[in-house]
């Protein structure tokens, strides 16, 4: 077979694109979807630490986000993904896209906070007692001062999680999702080759990557203009 | 330049230890409304850590801080609305590097609710004609000299109004040629009746503009006379030690 003959059998013939469509249609909402969920989460364990930290308060729930990460990160995604799938929703089935959602924010969370709370301690303390000598309160120092230049410093760690979890949203398969990465492997399944889809697969991602380096890099520029003439 | 007989902070008995280390052993004094009060001594004698906790940044130890009437070391007290009364000025300036200098100015008034955006930003552009920056108010701080920032940073603190402002060493972190411009501007706030305490390395500042100096060493107040006494005639061994040293 030609190039061009394998390229129709692959994906022209029986509308096998749609397989890929589909998939990359899933991997995107599963992406969107955790990362917002990680951020959330993440910005949340984040402060409770390093209010912790800073006040020595919340002793309780700084212990319990502790052991949250501990636990998150010394464990596989993939093992966590069959955790969430086939034990804490083994009884109620909110739908696997959800499933997944869950098993990659929570785990994304993790990372944000360490990321985050290492942009909160890298914030000079003069600038949380100039807020504070001026009467400000914790949390609006927090918001108004501290917060808005950690997340500066933090940007490209940010992105580089992201991308992180995009890539990782691959193994969603492993709980019978299609998405980008299992889409191809169908079309692998039934036309017996391997080249075109799992380099299309490859290909797919590996744009949406450069796309979203491209944003965060762009996004980095404009926060930093702020500063320096 | 006048001093009333109304005491503005009243400290009694003030300790700060850090673990076993005392650094304050009972500092009583007063510093009545439109006082400039100097506080000089050798570094580590803990002249900083005592300003510090006047506005509670350090939380003391032992003994009680009154500021216009009210125990401000007592928990159940509301520290931050009495910290907006309190100005501060630090050594490094501390500005917010992600606003630029009009809202460096603005930020407080206004998430405080003071003032409304429009208040304050007329505040702001008042302010920095005071303190001779007109054209500054759009610029970010890291565009600034040093002096400049300083300048800015008591702007900052004045827009609250404060009944009294402290000095962690204003001038400390300035290039030689900028010291000038930051002692002019505080002479001039120190002129308009301003409460001020200066924790200070400037012997010309102390000497000229003081009311009144305090010599701070182990933790303790070892001296404390009006400017021409306290230059003329020190008494303590360790502030004639100080003075022979430094002038």
């Amino acid at each position: 077979m030609s190039l061009i003959e394998q390229f129709q059998f692959n994906f022209l013939d029986d509308n096998r694109w749609q397989f890929i469509v589909s998939g990359l249609k899933n991997t995107i909402i599963i992406t969107f979807f955790a990362v917002l969920l990680g951020i959330f989460l993440g910005f949340v364990i984040a402060i409770v630490r390093s209010t912790h930290d800073k006040t020595g308060k919340l002793k309780i729930l700084n212990a319990i986000c502790r052991v949250y990460l501990t636990v998150i990160r010394g464990t596989p995604t993939m093992v966590q993904l069959l955790i969430v799938y086939y034990v804490i929703f083994a009884t109620v089935d909110p739908g696997k896209i959800v499933v997944a959602i869950i098993a990659f924010g929570m785990n994304s969370a993790a990372y944000v906070a360490e990321i985050v709370r290492s942009g909160i301690m890298s914030i000079d303390q003069g600038q949380f007692e100039a807020g504070r000598s001026l009467g400000l309160n914790y949390t609006q120092t927090m918001t108004k001062i501290i917060l808005p230049q950690a997340v500066k410093n933090i940007l490209p760690a940010l992105g580089n999680e992201l991308i992180v979890l995009l890539k990782e949203t691959s193994i969603s398969g492993y709980i019978g999702l299609t998405d980008l990465t299992r889409g191809g492997d169908i079309i692998r399944s039934q036309t017996y080759s391997a080249l075109f889809p799992l380099l299309a697969v490859a290909a797919i991602y590996l744009v949406i990557v450069c796309f979203l380096t491209y944003l965060v890099g762009k996004l980095e520029r404009r926060l930093r203009t702020n500063e320096r003439k | 330049m006048s001093v009333s007989n109304e005491v503005l902070l009243d400290v009694q008995g003030l300790e700060k230890a850090y673990g076993g280390n005392q650094v304050l052993n009972g500092i009583t004094t007063q510093i009545r409304r439109g006082e400039v009060v100097a506080i000089i001594g050798p570094s580590g004698c803990g002249k900083s850590t005592f300003l510090r906790s006047l506005n509670l940044l350090e939380e003391p130890t032992g003994g009680k801080i009154l500021f216009e009437g009210t125990d401000i070391t007592d928990p159940k007290v509301d520290i931050n609305r009495h910290r907006q009364k309190i100005g501060m000025v630090f050594q490094q300036f501390n500005l917010f590097p992600h606003k630029t200098v009009k809202e460096n100015i603005m930020l407080a008034p206004v998430t405080l609710k003071l003032m409304s955006k429009e208040e304050a930003e007329k505040t702001a552009l008042e302010l920095l004609k005071r303190v001779g920056l007109p054209d500054k108010a759009d610029s970010y701080p890291d565009m600034l000299s040093g002096g400049q920032k300083q300048r800015i940073a008591i702007a900052r603190s004045l827009a609250m109004n404060p009944d009294v402002m402290l000095f962690d060493e204003p001038t400390s972190a300035l290039d030689p040629e900028m010291v000038g411009e930051v002692l002019e501007l505080m002479q001039e706030l120190a002129k308009s009746g301003m409460t001020m305490v200066v924790v200070t390395h400037e012997m010309g500042f102390a000497r000229e503009v003081a009311t009144r100096v305090l010599f701070i060493d182990e933790g303790k107040i070892q001296e404390e006379n009006s400017p021409k006494e306290f230059f003329a005639n020190p008494k303590n061994k360790r502030l004639r030690e100080f003075l022979s040293k430094t002038l």
